[in-house]
């Protein structure tokens, strides 16, 4: 019995905190590429790199906050500096609106006109983003660093395996489920957001009804600078701060944008738990849980994993491969926003 | 006047400027340099007919331009390498024991997708979901031991199983095959489903057969690079030695050893050039044909096409193969010219992003647009380097030495290249879309 808990507590601590974690992440993400899918119709390949913005202005005001010695411990300093990192990201979404985005969109440009645009983008935010913060890594988490750690677990229970929840886990699930809320209420309960929701299902039909385009197009961009920013931040604050990194989540955002059925934010949540789950759970190393579980005295030679963990990425490309052909429109097709 | 004239001129006049700042790269900065320059243009200008035929006779958008020309260099790599027997001798068998297992398992499967998954949908996929766990456990049983095998044959040298050991020119064919059989898969998948899918997926190929390259050192030997592949044209030293040679750089008044390195160059430009042209000879005949007038119609309106009959999907596969079989092609070449695999080397900037910069500022759907832009945009994107350490070191030079802006700017100067080609891609698409040599139809005749 002690040995299936032992197991129990493995799989946990290595798959399903950090699959949680990094699915939030992730959902925020896709969340974010949706929108702008929905709303404006092309995939947005500048997600990534705006994450990356957002969560640098983050880290400025995060140092500027400690330097004044304000802090929020045992919460890190960063949630306090969010609103001036969204605000950055939020203005500069808007910037490139106006100034690149809105000329193609007056010529009804093809939605690969706009990708390609949004690669412009991407390389320009991310020159952007290396030339002020420099390429290297960036670690600004501060507080607490667990909640509670392996060692406490392993005296509390006496089992011989151990369960950390660190603080950046916890604040990164805490912030998802508020934020993915929030974003819900918006989109069904308020005005705007009904707007929002009609210009993405019929664009014609929303025009005729008197909705605003132009007023649509910038709430889209502000909520979008506002998911890239948090997603980023709390990215950058499980992890480390590394502007490279923000181009490799690019493939598994996408991913998990395309598995819930793109233009559809619930699905977009789904499929960031999804991507997150395999990706987690295919690179895991099984040894301990097989030892726990299997007979007395059985321990297997290899590791029991099923891919390299360098092939992580390979997991989201599989996983979207098998969605394009199984199940193009994703798994909650037919709706939008 | 002088507008028309230029017009109707435009290719020749464009192609003479090119020729013209190479010449002055050649007298500034020697021969050596402007061969160097010229045989990483011949070669970016086939990448560009590559994405071309995707982009400009299709309308297909290729992310995965980098992954492509992977597998070209690593085509170049199993060709020409010698083998390395103890490997061989090591884990040989077992490979070619997972492989067979590994084709077995895709043969299987797909004999029983048809045998149920006509029937039923939902035992079509149990069936292969247990036919590719299975086959996968098998092919990993045999696979794991011989490569550790492998590479533990003297890993600081070899460590790998090596090549075939044949003539390296017979890598770019290779290369062409394994870059449309990447391209096949992946369109298969990706092509008749929304348009920015492709574009997702091959980014995705793309990265992974770069993880692929890098992880699997049994067969690419990953980040320790493979160097000193065999070369199509004679080697510095021996041209050194040679008499006919000595006497060859006395008649041009070179010293002997200038003259052997850029004698390399010229050959290689030459085997180049020799490539591009049969290439443009069989685009440019095949873009005038039947053929492509259907490739563009498709491209222009995919709806109408599909009326008149024609099977938009399938021409899609077929266009998108071909065009990355050249990418495939450009990529072995790019090796043999280095002389060495470097995994590493590969960045999406590089070999993706710029090559599509090259299609879009040369003229997209225009053969001579896109090779010009090739031309044009790799001469820029390495003089960009001296003339960008240039500009920082003039604007700042007011400040003092070890001023901390100043110092800053001087670092990051290198991402400065991310931003300008962000910056000309934007600017490209807003204000000259059609590019410097626009496509030729019947109405702007």
């Amino acid at each position: 019995m002690t040995d299936f808990i032992n197991a129990l507590v493995v799989l946990t601590n290595f798959i399903l905190v950090p699959a949680l974690t990094y699915g939030s992440q992730l959902a925020l993400g896709a969340l974010g590429v949706t929108l702008v899918y929905g709303v404006l119709r092309f995939s947005n390949f500048a997600h990534g790199e705006m994450m990356a913005f957002g969560t640098m202005i983050t880290i400025f005001g995060t140092w500027g906050l400690q330097a004044l010695g304000v802090s929020i411990a045992p919460l890190p300093t960063a949630l306090l500096a969010l609103p001036l990192g969204i605000a950055g990201a939020v203005i500069l979404s808007l910037i490139f609106d106006k100034t690149v985005y809105k000329y193609h969109r007056q010529r009804k440009a093809s939605p690969v006109i706009f990708l390609i645009v949004s690669i412009g983008l991407m390389f320009f935010i991310g020159g952007l983003v290396r030339f002020i913060i420099g390429p290297g890594d960036q670690i600004f988490f501060d507080g607490t660093r667990f909640i509670f750690s392996a060692r406490d677990f392993k005296r509390s229970t006496g089992l011989d395996e151990g369960l950390a929840l660190k603080m950046t886990q916890a604040v990164t699930i805490i912030t998802a489920i508020l934020v993915v809320a929030a974003m819900f209420w918006f989109l069904n309960k308020t005005r705007t957001g009904k707007s929002m929701r009609a210009f993405s299902d019929n664009e014609n039909l929303a025009l005729l009804s008197g909705i605003n385009p132009d007023r649509v197009v910038m709430i889209t961009w502000i909520l979008v600078g506002a998911l890239a920013t948090i997603a980023g931040t709390l990215y950058g604050l499980d992890k480390s701060f590394k502007p490279f990194s923000f181009m490799q989540l690019l493939l598994p955002i996408f991913a998990a944008a395309i598995v819930g059925g793109v233009g559809n934010p619930l699905g977009a949540i789904a499929g960031g738990y999804v991507i997150a789950f395999s990706e987690i759970a295919v690179t895991f190393a099984y040894k301990k849980v097989v030892t726990y579980l299997g007979p007395d005295s059985f321990q297997p030679d290899s590791l029991v994993q099923l891919l390299g963990t360098d092939y992580k990425i390979a997991v989201s490309f599989i996983i979207l491969v098998i969605v394009l052909i199984v199940r193009p429109t994703g798994i909650f097709s037919g709706k939008t926003l | 006047m002088n507008q028309t004239f230029f017009n109707q001129y435009r290719t020749q006049i464009l192609y003479s400027v090119m020729a013209l700042l190479l010449v002055i790269v050649g007298v500034g900065q020697g021969w050596s340099v402007a061969f160097t320059i010229l045989n990483l243009c011949l070669i970016s200008a086939i990448m560009s007919l590559g994405v071309n035929m995707q982009w400009g006779y299709a309308g297909l958008f290729n992310v995965g331009v980098m992954g492509f020309a992977a597998l070209g260099g690593l085509a170049a790599v199993l060709v020409s390498m010698p083998p390395v027997e103890e490997a061989r001798a090591a884990g040989g068998q077992g490979v070619l024991v997972g492989l067979l297992i590994l084709i077995a398992t895709i043969f299987v499967s797909i004999v029983a997708w048809k045998q149920f998954g006509a029937k039923s949908k939902k035992t079509g996929y149990w069936m292969l979901f247990i036919i590719i766990a299975a086959g996968y456990a098998l092919m990993r049983l045999f696979f794991l031991p011989s490569v550790e095998a492998i590479e533990a044959v003297n890993p600081s040298v070899t460590g790998y199983l090596g090549g075939l050991g044949l003539p390296i020119i017979l890598s770019w064919p290779v290369g062409m095959v394994f870059a449309a059989g990447a391209a096949y898969v992946i369109g298969k998948v990706a092509l008749g489903l929304r348009s920015d899918y492709l574009a997702i997926a091959t980014l995705g190929i793309s990265e992974i057969v770069l993880y692929f390259i890098k992880n699997e050192e049994w067969l690419t030997r990953g980040v320790k690079n493979v160097n000193g592949l065999p070369r199509p044209v004679p080697y510095e030293v021996d041209l050194q030695q040679a008499v006919w040679f000595q006497q060859f750089a006395a008649d041009w008044g070179m010293e002997v050893a200038e003259a052997s390195s850029l004698f390399v160059k010229v050959c290689y430009a030459g085997l180049f050039i020799v490539v591009i042209a049969i290439l443009m000879y069989l685009s440019e005949t095949a873009l005038k044909s039947p053929w492509g007038r259907m490739m563009r119609a498709i491209r222009d309106n995919e709806v109408a096409a599909a009326a008149m009959g024609k099977d938009v999907v399938k021409r899609h596969l077929t266009i998108f193969v071909i065009g990355s079989a050249v990418i495939g092609l450009a990529g072995a070449m790019l090796t043999t010219l280095d002389g060495q695999f470097t995994p590493v080397g590969y960045q999406p900037l590089r070999f993706t992003f710029l090559i599509w910069v090259m299609v879009i500022i040369g003229g997209s759907g225009n053969n001579w647009g896109a090779v010009l832009g090739g031309f044009f945009i790799w001469f820029f994107w390495i003089e960009a380097e001296p003339i960008g350490l240039w500009l920082v070191d003039t604007l700042t030079s007011f400040m003092e030495p070890t001023h901390w802006l100043r110092l800053h700017l001087m670092d990051s100067a290198a991402h400065m290249r991310l931003m300008t080609v962000g910056i000309v891609l934007l600017i490209a698409l807003r204000y000259a879309p059609e590019g410097l040599i626009p496509e030729r139809t019947a109405r702007k005749h």
